[in-house]
This record gives structure tokens, sequence and C-alpha cells, in this order.
């Protein structure tokens, strides 16, 4: 069946740039070609586009193909879904790689089965196999427990990659690569299930993805007055706010702010987990910081084992004194 | 309306890091001194269901697939408020991936076939795959949203708020329809000791492979898509400094200095 050639990335763009994660794509996407001796190509949905081309083959890619048209400004996954489908089906690439985000958790699934396979979603690693040239997925299952090796023989095999887990491409303005404009068809009958409305509940302040130092707060911090603690030692460090899930669920604090598998993938220099046990599935969203800093009760939490620094003791009475001695410190 | 929820029994995931261990022989993993548990995703799609039901009525099936499912394991859904369970037990449906278990739980959703509505977790806490919701929509060619925070019933068609990491969409979605469930949804209810007692009586309904009218080479295994090639632990080489001090007050001043010395802050 591996007649299907190449490798294709799904990218992801906001006001005429690529996101991070697209630069993750083309960088993870460049190598596995290269492997194969194949061509990487990459794909852009959306209005107004045009100038992704360039930043697109200045990251590696060989060939872009532009779905460029105003009646596509929205994101409908039912229509971003039908035209994959039709690129897919005409383009045949071997491996086709999206981001393990809101849109790639939604259509890269279904994108496979319509061609009678699976993805492999939120891999951290991607490789070929040098005798099969198959594609080798590197994922985190059980929560983070442990690792999966897949591999699929049935074409294309589809793959989102986690946020951080890629080399981003660095980009080469040298590099040369050919635009196409595909025939597509946007057929308005394929939406069924329709976005008529985007909410965005994000906070001011320094951007939980973006901030290189991170206070999270765990279920042991008891309620919303807690995390108001946890702000001040976040403004002091020029930080943002996190949290396990518990305190998400309970409305402690906004939904946004969940580190973790189900949650953000953060890689901050800085890292400080208080009163958080350290499940497999919130180190999923936290185990790239360089240091993690914890402060836990229990010596045995399994945050202890992540940590580079920790102190055991309750967070009332260690935290307002840590908090005071940074403010001292940072002054002096 | 009718409702059909997918809820699969996994180890506990909830169970320390610590407990976990996987057996090399059989590539199966274990949370060794915790018992099995209906995944917790499956659960707040329970939960969601019981929701709409509470709201305007409704007859809320589920269906488990898988093996060796432990009667007092998969009966939750049931002592929560779920009216039927249908189980899909048998050996061949054993060591499947997201394109074998959605078949055969498209096939299972077929031969109920009253439906107006399919929830699933947004992903099941051993294969964090995210995919046999997308799967069983694909295979019935109905709508999908994933990861739902909130439903809304209208007249013949629900109103879905979908968690985004910048805060919600809102879905519009003809029925019937696939939707899976984040935990966003709200804490699952508990049992009630009437619920408990009412789902020790009743006798789920099990079908084989036969019964789904699906030979045993498209099920479990056999019918794996994506082939496990190596399952392993990540080692974390666990070199924690712990910073003392005469009471807990001193203990955080001194983890300020220490992170100073280290240059972290
Ligand atoms: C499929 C799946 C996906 C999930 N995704 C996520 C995710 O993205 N993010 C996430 O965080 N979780 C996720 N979870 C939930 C996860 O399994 C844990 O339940 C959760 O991370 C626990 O949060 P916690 O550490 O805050 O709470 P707990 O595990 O209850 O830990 C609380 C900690 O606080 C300490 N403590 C209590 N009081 C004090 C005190 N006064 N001073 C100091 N320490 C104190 C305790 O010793 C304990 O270690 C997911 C679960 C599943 C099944
Ligand atoms: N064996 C199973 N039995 C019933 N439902 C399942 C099974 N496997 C997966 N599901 C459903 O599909 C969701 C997503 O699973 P997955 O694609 O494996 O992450 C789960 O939360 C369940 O709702």
């Amino acid at each position: 069946m591996a007649e299907n050639q190449g490798v294709l990335v799904y990218l992801e763009h906001r006001e005429g740039k690529l996101l991070p994660i697209a630069l993750e794509g083309l960088g993870a996407g460049r190598r596995l070609a290269d492997t194969l001796g194949q061509r990487l190509s990459c794909v852009a949905i959306g209005s107004n586009i045009a100038q992704l081309a360039s930043q697109a083959i200045a990251a590696g890619a060989d060939r872009v193909y532009l779905m460029d048209s105003p009646e596509l400004a929205d994101y409908q996954p039912d229509i971003y879904l039908a035209l994959m489908g039709q690129l897919v089906a005409e383009a045949r690439p071997q491996v086709i790689i999206m981001g393990h985000t809101d849109t790639g958790r939604e259509i890269a699934p279904r994108l496979a089965f319509r061609f009678g396979t699976v993805a492999v979603t939120d891999c951290v690693e991607l490789n070929i196999d040098n005798t099969s040239g198959r594609l080798l997925a590197t994922k985190p299952v059980y929560g983070g427990n442990a690792l999966a090796v897949f591999s699929t023989d049935t074409d294309p095999q589809v793959v989102t990659v986690r946020t951080k887990a890629m080399a981003p491409a660095v980009p080469n303005a040298s590099r040369q690569g050919e635009v196409i404009t595909p025939a597509y068809k946007v057929e308005p009958s394929v939406v069924r299930a329709r976005i008529v409305r985007r909410v965005l509940a994000e906070s001011a302040g320094v951007k939980l993805e973006d901030a290189a130092v991170v206070v999270a707060g765990g279920r042991g911090i008891g309620g919303a007055e807690g995390f108001k603690q946890l702000e001040d030692l976040a403004r002091l460090l020029k930080g943002a706010i996190g949290a396990s899930r518990p305190p998400c669920d309970s409305g402690w604090i906004s939904d946004t702010a969940q580190v973790g598998l189900t949650g953000k993938i953060i890689a901050p220099e800085l890292y400080i987990a208080v009163a958080i046990s350290g499940s497999s599935q919130h180190m999923s969203g936290c185990s790239g910081a360089r240091t993690i800093v914890a402060i836990n009760k229990d010596r045995e939490a399994n945050i202890f084992r992540h940590a580079r620094f920790g102190v055991v003791g309750d967070w009332k009475k260690v935290l307002p004194a840590f908090t005071a001695k940074v403010k001292e410190l940072l002054a002096s | 309306m009718n409702i059909i929820v997918c809820v699969k029994q996994v180890i506990d995931p909830e169970a320390p890091p610590s407990s976990f261990r996987i057996d090399p022989a059989t590539n199966r993993a274990e949370m060794r001194g915790a018992n099995p548990v209906i995944d917790p995703y499956g659960e707040y799609a329970v939960e969601a269901a019981l929701r709409l039901k509470d709201a305007g009525g409704a007859k809320v099936t589920v269906i488990s697939l898988g093996s060796n499912l432990l009667r007092e394991v998969v009966k939750k859904p049931l002592a929560m408020g779920a009216d039927e369970l249908i189980l899909l037990e048998d050996a061949a449906y054993d060591g499947g991936d997201s394109y074998s278990t959605a078949l055969a739980l498209a096939a299972a959703i077929k031969k109920i076939g009253q439906y107006d509505l399919i929830l699933c977790g947004r992903e099941a806490s051993d294969t964090n795959a995210g995919q046999v919701g997308a799967g069983v929509a694909e295979i019935l060619s109905l709508p999908c949203v994933t990861l739902a925070k909130r439903l809304e019933a209208g007249a013949g068609n629900l109103v879905v708020e979908r968690v985004t990491s910048a805060g919600y969409d809102v879905v519009e979605v003809g029925l019937p329809a696939v939707i899976t469930i984040s935990n966003e949804i709200g804490e699952p209810r508990y049992p009630t000791v009437k619920g408990i007692m009412a789902a020790k009586k009743k006798e789920p309904l099990v079908w084989k492979p036969t019964d789904l009218g699906l030979d045993a080479s498209r099920l479990g295994s056999a019918g794996r898509k994506v082939k496990l090639l190596r399952l392993y632990q990540p080692v974390y080489e666990g070199r924690c400094e712990f910073v003392e001090g005469q009471t807990p007050e001193e203990a955080g001043a001194n983890l300020a200095i220490k992170l100073r010395e280290a240059k972290v802050i």
C-alpha cells in the first residue's frame, strides 16, 4: 500500500504569521523528508494568507499548498476537514503532521478514519524506520507513566505532535520552494457542526504559554484565596499563574490555567509547584521546565522525583516567608 | 431522547505513579495494589448524559468493550443513574486500537438502532488517544464535536460549548451526533444507595462478535491498524535537593536564598 510519497505539514497561523507549532511541525517534517529522500509539503488554509508561503519555504518546505479565500477566514472544522481530505486524496503524502492543538485534536483523527486508518496523537518523537521506511511515532500513554512507539502499514501515516516537543525549523530566507493553489471545492453542506461564536477567556498579564516563570498551585491550596498568594509571587517574578486540574475544576482559578496532558504544555525556565502531588498527567505539561521547585507537605509526593529543589512543609507557612525573602533578594 | 455513552474499564489513572508497572512479557501495564476503574472521561460523559436526562428526560444506554470486565466496575454508570448496560465482552475484542474499538462500538450502536446522541470521553486514561469518538462518528457518518464542556438540547439540535486553549467555542450541531466530553463539564455525581441497589439487580446484555455481525479478524488485536512496537517507562533521575530550616518559615526563606545562589531567580 505504501505508494504514497513525502511529508505534509498542516500549518497553523494567526495574523499572517506561522505559529510556533507550525515551525515545530516543519522542523520535524524536514528531518523526516530528508531521511526518506522525499519532498516536504505543507498546507495553509485561511483568508489573506499569501505571505505564509515565503515563511514556510524559509522554514524548509519544498512545496506550499495555499487554500486562500475569504470564505475560509473563519475556522469551521467540517470545512477544513473536507479540504484536507481533498488535498490528501490528490497529493497522497505518506506522512501527515498536525499540531496536538485545538485544531489537530479534532481534525487529525477524523482525517485518518476517512482514509481507513488511525492517527497517532500527541507524539513527542518521530523517526523513520531504516529498513521499512515507515514512520515510528512515540507518544506518552497511561497519562505519561509510559511511552509507546507505534507504526502503521496504511498510508497516510497521520500524527499530531505535542507542543514544544519537536525542534522548530530554523528559517533560512535563501531556500527555494514552489507555491501551489490547488483546486478545491467548499461544499457548505458538509458543515453539520457549526462554530457560531468564539469566546476568549484568557486573563491579562503574562501568557502562561510564554512565561519564563510559572507559579502553580494544586488541590492542597484549598481555595481561591490561596491562589491570590500565588499570584503575588508570580507578579514578583514577572511570571504567570498555573494550576493542576482540581483547582480549575473547583473554580478557584480559570480553566485556561490548567497545566498538563489535557491542559497546557509549557516549558518555562522555572516552575514552582505548590501543593501539587505531581501526577503523571500533570507532569506531562511541565516536565519540560528547566528547573522545577516544589513545596509539598508530603516528602513521598511524586513531584519531588521531578523537582530540583524542594521544601517539605505546609505551604501556608513556607510560601509567605519564601515570597518575602524573594522580594528582599530581588530588591538588593 | 436516546443517549448512548461509551465507557471503558481501565487501570486506575489516579494511583500514584510509583505503583505503575509494565509486564514486559505481555507488554501490558498495571497499577500495583489498585483496582480497575471506569475511565474518568467516560464517567464525565455519563454525567453529561444524566444532566440531559435530568433536564428533559432521556434513556441512557452505556456500552463498554473489553475482556474481564468486573461487574462492580462497569456497573457504576447504572448506579449513577444510567438505564441500560451493554457489554461487548469477548476475548476477540481484546488488545484493540482506536480503529478496531471504534468499529465494534459503531456496530453495537447500529444494532441498538435508536439514538440521538452518542457521548464519549475526550480521551481514555490509558491510550490518551482521543480518537474513538471521532472514529465512531466517521464510521456512522455522523457529525462530531470534541472537548465539550456544556451541552444544551434545542429543537432537533444541540448547542455545545467546546473547550479551547484560550476559552471556548459555541457550536451548533444537528442530531444525531457524536460528542466527546471534557472534565470542564463538572464533577460526576456519586451513585446513591438506591442507585447501587438497582444496579446490583440489573443484568447487562452481553454482545459477542457474532451478535454484531463482525468477523473476529476485524476486532481486537487482529483488527488493529496501528502496531505497538515498544512500551517502556521513562526514567527520572530524582535529584531533588531538600532545603531545610528550624521552622517551615525558615525553610521557605532558605529556599529563596538557595534559588538565588543557584541563579534560578
Ligand atoms: C486522562 C486524564 C487527564 C488528566 N489531565 C490532567 C492535566 O492536564 N493536568 C492535571 O493537573 N491533572 C490532570 N489529570 C488529573 C490527575 O490525574 C490528578 O488527579 C491531578 O493532577 C491531581 O492534582 P493535585 O496534584 O493538585 O492534587 P492531589 O493529587 O490531591 O495532590 C495534592 C497535594 O497537595 C499536598 N498538600 C495538601 N495540603 C498541603 C499543604 N497545606 N501544604 C503543602 N502541601 C499540601 C498533598 O501532599 C498532595 O501532594 C488528568 C487525569 C486523567 C485521568
Ligand atoms: N473499550 C471501550 N469501551 C467503551 N468505550 C470506549 C472504549 N475505548 C474507548 N472508548 C470511548 O472513547 C473515548 C476515547 O478513547 P480513546 O480514543 O482511546 O482515547 C473514551 O473516553 C470512551 O468514551
